[in-house]
């Protein structure tokens, strides 16, 4: 198989989300409304909360909303990913990613590239909160700006990873309900997006350590530090090793037609 | 590569005996008993100084070679020369020394004793005590003109300004302002004041000429209980731009245009937020946040709380030394 065969699957998938994405720019506009509902409203209540203590990668007091923006960036990719992924069983079945898997290219190659171009649109939306965050005084550094891309594109990676890990498991498509239940609310709550994690440790220690070993905890430190430009090793460590056990179990679970499509049993 | 070493060693030795030049900032902690030293440069404390009980007020001479530091507890406020570091005098204050402020000759020293209801002047030259003047219940703020004309006390039970002239160091005005007036600032051409009032929750700006109040202004920092609010220190810009507001409990300095005397922002620091200082090129403000125990820095030119440095426990006064 020649290289340029596999740059033009890339290009074509990358695309084709492009594309997709297009046609559904108002899905995009409604996956913006929530993390702002949460900035503009949620945090609104907390403004002084945070201002007592300052914790890396912080040099001096901030504002609750400058916290959960970080956090809010791995909410963004969160959803995505997930939706993302439910798509992907619907697509599995009766889409295009049917035809895709039809390719002579390698199959891990496959998805890795469409978790890729997923989180490319992912990471797009990612830029556009973070413009909106400014109207509220959130303002990182310029060079953070650029700094976080490998912390997003990476979040993004991981955590599409985990959708198509949990696509394998889904048998039917209503069940995004259910991903919401046990998969979102839990890993976003869960973790430091909301508070930082020597709160946890005050509130309750058990709570403190499940935070600790949600990969998403470190995924949102990840973000929050390469947006004040600096250096998390143990975060960014924990996300791209977690990344890719969970890229390599997807993959290697990813079998079409096992899933029950329509009420009738396809496979 | 011997000679490469030598060569290394010469500069490393010339490195050593160059005068430091870096430029500082002096913070007293009240609760420590020391003065925090920060580069301003790196913005880390490089040096902590060990001196008299519960210093408050310190105060840089004009010329900028001597720091005055008012030892509460002690009674007395201690000279220290700031090449040694080195408490080289001390000198009379009277009782439980607090605020002071010292005449642009650096002759007069001005310091206002809370229990006794009265303002000591002290000749720092001499050690003698000058004059004491009664003021109002518990004096407090302490502010000298740039011009020299005027010494002005705040007692904070009477709620007044007391404007003494400083020929004859008699009371010639008082004036009546909010519950707990805590500091005075003068602008430069010392044609205005500014008051705070702890309590009361407000500024106010005098006009020096004919003594009368021109403004009274008050805060409403968004998300902060009103009681919360707390004006003690003040800082001006010397172009007239800004006047800087420390809000105490409410964790936050405000950014007042010194024109239109509009609120332009309040800006979060650490916790109990209480005296400022700009130094003499104006580009960062210097906050001691008590409570928290550190001193943030603002950024005068985009209005933004850059850093905040950990100090002693309980940091009361700060000042910047005049070369940065």
């Amino acid at each position: 198989m020649k290289l340029s065969e596999y740059w033009h699957c890339f290009l074509g998938i990358q695309t084709r989300e492009w594309l997709r994405f297009w046609q559904q720019r108002t899905r995009f506009a409604s996956a913006l409304v929530r993390p702002l509902l949460w900035l503009v409203v949620f945090a609104a209540g907390f403004r002084a909360v945070l201002g007592i203590s300052i914790i890396p990668p912080y040099d001096t007091y901030i504002t609750y909303e400058t916290y959960i923006a970080p956090g809010l960036c791995g909410m963004i990719i969160l959803f995505n990913s997930m939706q993302g992924a439910l798509s992907m069983v619907y697509d599995r079945e009766l889409g295009s990613m049917r035809v895709l898997l039809m390719s002579p290219l390698p199959r891990p190659f496959l998805l890795v590239t469409k978790l890729l171009a997923m989180g490319v649109v992912s990471v797009g939306q990612v830029y556009v909160f973070l413009l909106l965050a400014l109207l509220v005084d959130v303002e990182p550094p310029l060079w953070g700006y650029v700094a976080v891309l490998p912390a997003l594109v990476l979040t993004s990676l991981m955590l599409g990873a985990l959708g198509l890990l949990i696509a394998t498991w889904i048998k039917q498509l209503e069940n995004f309900a259910g991903v919401m239940n046990f998969v979102i609310f839990p890993m976003f709550f869960m973790s430091s997006a909301l508070y930082p994690l020597w709160r946890m440790q005050e509130a309750s220690p058990w709570l403190y350590w499940v935070c600790q070993f949600n990969p998403f905890t470190h995924a949102v430190e990840a973000i929050r530090f390469a947006l004040y430009l600096q250096w998390n090793g143990q975060a960014f460590g924990i996300t791209a090793a977690v990344t890719v056990v969970l890229a390599l179990l997807a993959t290697a679970g990813f079998q079409p037609q096992r899933t029950r499509i329509l009420g009738t049993r396809t496979g | 590569m011997k000679h490469l070493i030598k060569t290394a060693a010469l500069f490393s030795l010339i490195s050593l005996s160059l005068p430091v030049t870096a430029s500082l900032a002096y913070v007293s902690n009240e609760k420590d008993n020391t003065i925090s030293v920060i580069d301003t440069d790196a913005m880390t404390v490089v040096d902590t100084i060990p001196v008299g009980a519960r210093p408050r007020g310190i105060l840089l001479s004009h010329d900028g070679t001597r720091l005055f530091i008012c030892a509460s507890d002690d009674d007395t406020v201690q000279v220290m020369d700031l090449a040694t570091r080195k408490i080289v005098d001390t000198l009379p204050s009277g009782e439980d020394p607090e605020q002071f402020a010292l005449a642009p000759d650096d002759r007069h020293l001005y310091i206002s004793n809370e229990n006794d209801a009265i303002v000591t002047v002290v000749d720092v030259k001499t050690k003698q005590v000058l004059s004491q003047i009664d003021v109002g219940l518990e004096p407090e703020g302490m502010a000298v003109s740039p011009d020299g004309k005027w010494a002005v006390n705040t007692s904070e039970t009477s709620s007044m300004l007391h404007w003494i002239d400083t020929e004859t160091f008699t009371i010639k005005k008082n004036i009546v302002v909010g519950q707990r007036p805590r500091h005075v600032e003068f602008s430069r051409d010392s044609k205005i004041a500014w008051a705070s009032t702890e309590v009361g929750g407000t500024v106010h700006v005098i006009d020096v000429d004919n003594l009368k109040q021109i403004r009274e202004l008050t805060f409403d920092v968004p998300g902060v209980n009103p009681d919360r609010v707390q004006p003690v220190g003040i800082e001006l810009t010397s172009d007239g731009r800004y006047a800087f507001i420390a809000l105490g409990p409410s964790n936050h300095v405000a950014v007042v245009d010194a024109k239109t005397y509009e609120v332009l922002d309040y800006l979060l620091v650490g916790s109990r937020v209480w005296q400022l200082d700009l130094g003499k090129n104006e580009k960062y403000l210097y906050t001691t946040n008590g409570v928290s125990g550190d001193v943030s820095v603002i950024d005068v030119g985009r209005l933004k709380v850059i850093k905040s440095i950990k100090v002693g426990r309980y940091p009361w006064g700060v000042v910047v030394d005049p070369a940065s």
